[in-house]
């Protein structure tokens, strides 16, 4: 195709965006988008199959079976995400062998708040209240984005995630209406997670360099900074109903702006986890990695089960 | 030996009445499998009362280059629909 015709191939293509068509896998795509979408969705997926290890922790000494069915259902659904995920990704014609290689080499990213530790019960509370709420307020709008598949992936991903957000929510109001110990724990959690959660919305838009792009293929619909202020505004309130405090002596209602301003994040923190430096970005790798090799021979053994189903199958129908 | 877990597409009927709907794929090693997967990967909510799998590799699918051969003769055969035809208003019931 010369120059011109893949010119023009790409005006009809951003166009066909542009009236809200979806794009399908068999389309026609520029290669840049098809590239970005295997990255984006590849690291979405990543991020939910890792984001069950900090939970899943917890899920053989959860308090009492109530919270241990939740939990055990909730880290379940993550690993549907990231199933639904990775086949919307498989879609563009990379393979899943492929995605795995990318996460296990380090050459893939996830998202950077799964590489902080979960020490105490209350940080199943915070998590679910604050890193779903935070993956909530990054999903929704992804739900009406132009790539077909992984639009219909993010409305499943999002119809399960409220039922996260709100099993966290309870796991901390049950500890708040508790003895001071178990509200000292909440507020220790909150202490822990308020920052990662506020960074898991992605740097700032000053440094953001894919957000043009990503805005016009509907990949993102706000800046980083407008969600994040949104996940401040809807935070604070629920903050007060549970008698927390938040770690940021900044903020504080702007009534002029109408939000709250907030506090310097620190960035370098951000980067510094981002690039695997994080307080365990080592040990996920090596649980994930480990998981993966030691079911190799599941798998393999799965595999020739069903191709010797398979030849008797055959040799009977002879 | 290492050989990878093929494709499978998955459909649901979410319920008696209603057609089976693509819902998404997964891996596994034969259809038993596939069935049992996707029972945990599509219907965690009672999304379905029926599944059906098929692998990736044995669908046939129309190329969107040709779209416009395959349907837009459709376009101009206006006479297939029911306002093609003038009737006067007097004419009840049809
Ligand atoms: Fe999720
Ligand atoms: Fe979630």
């Amino acid at each position: 195709m010369s120059n011109e015709q893949i010119k023009n191939l790409e005006e009809i293509f951003e166009a066909r965006i542009a009236r809200d068509e979806k794009i399908e896998p068999k389309d026609w795509m520029p290669e840049k988008y098809r590239k970005t979408h295997i990255r984006q969705m590849s690291q979405h997926a990543h991020s939910e199959i890792i984001g069950m290890l900090p939970e899943g922790n917890w899920i053989t000494r959860a308090p009492s079976l109530r919270r241990k069915a939740a939990l055990l259902a909730k880290v379940q659904d993550e690993a549907g995400h990231g199933l639904y995920l990775y086949s919307a990704c498989e879609t563009l014609g990379v393979s899943r062998d492929e995605l795995y290689e990318q996460l296990h080499t380090g050459k893939a990213k996830y998202s950077s708040i799964f590489n902080y530790p979960t020490v105490t019960w209350a940080d199943m509370g915070a998590i679910g209240w604050l890193v779903d709420g935070a993956a909530i307020i990054n999903q929704v709008p992804l739900c009406n984005t132009s790539f077909g598949p992984y639009a219909r992936a993010m409305v499943r991903v999002c119809k399960e995630e409220s039922f996260h957000q709100r099993q966290g929510f309870e796991i901390m109001l049950k500890l708040c209406n508790g003895t001071q110990e178990q509200k000292d724990m909440a507020q220790d959690a909150l202490n822990r997670w308020w920052w990662p959660s506020l960074m898991m919305l992605g740097p700032t838009d000053a440094e953001s360099i894919h957000t043009e792009q990503s805005m016009k293929w509907k990949l993102k619909r706000k800046s980083n900074d407008d969600l994040r202020q949104q996940f401040i505004d809807q935070t604070v309130p629920q903050a007060e109903l549970l008698g927390l405090t938040i770690p940021d002596p900044d903020l504080k209602w702007n009534d002029e702006k109408g939000v709250y301003d907030f506090g310097e994040i620190d960035w370098d923190e951000f980067w510094q986890v981002v690039k695997g430096h994080g307080p365990c970005n080592k040990k996920r790798m090596k649980d994930r990695v480990s998981a993966w090799d030691n079911g190799k021979w599941v798998r393999d053994a799965a595999m020739a089960h069903a191709e010797k189903k398979e030849a008797k199958k055959l040799k009977e129908a002879i | 030996m290492s050989k990878n877990w093929p494709l499978w597409e998955i459909f649901v009927r979410s319920k008696n009445g209603l057609e089976h709907r693509h819902f998404g794929s997964l891996h596994a090693s034969d259809a038993e499998m596939a069935l049992e997967n996707a029972r945990d990967v599509y219907t965690r909510r009672s999304e379905g009362v029926s599944i059906w799998v098929v692998e990736s590799s044995n669908i046939t699918a129309s190329n969107p280059e040709n779209n416009g051969e395959l349907f837009e003769p459709a376009q101009d055969k206006v006479y297939r629909h029911p306002t093609f035809y003038d009737l006067p208003d007097e004419v009840k019931h049809m």
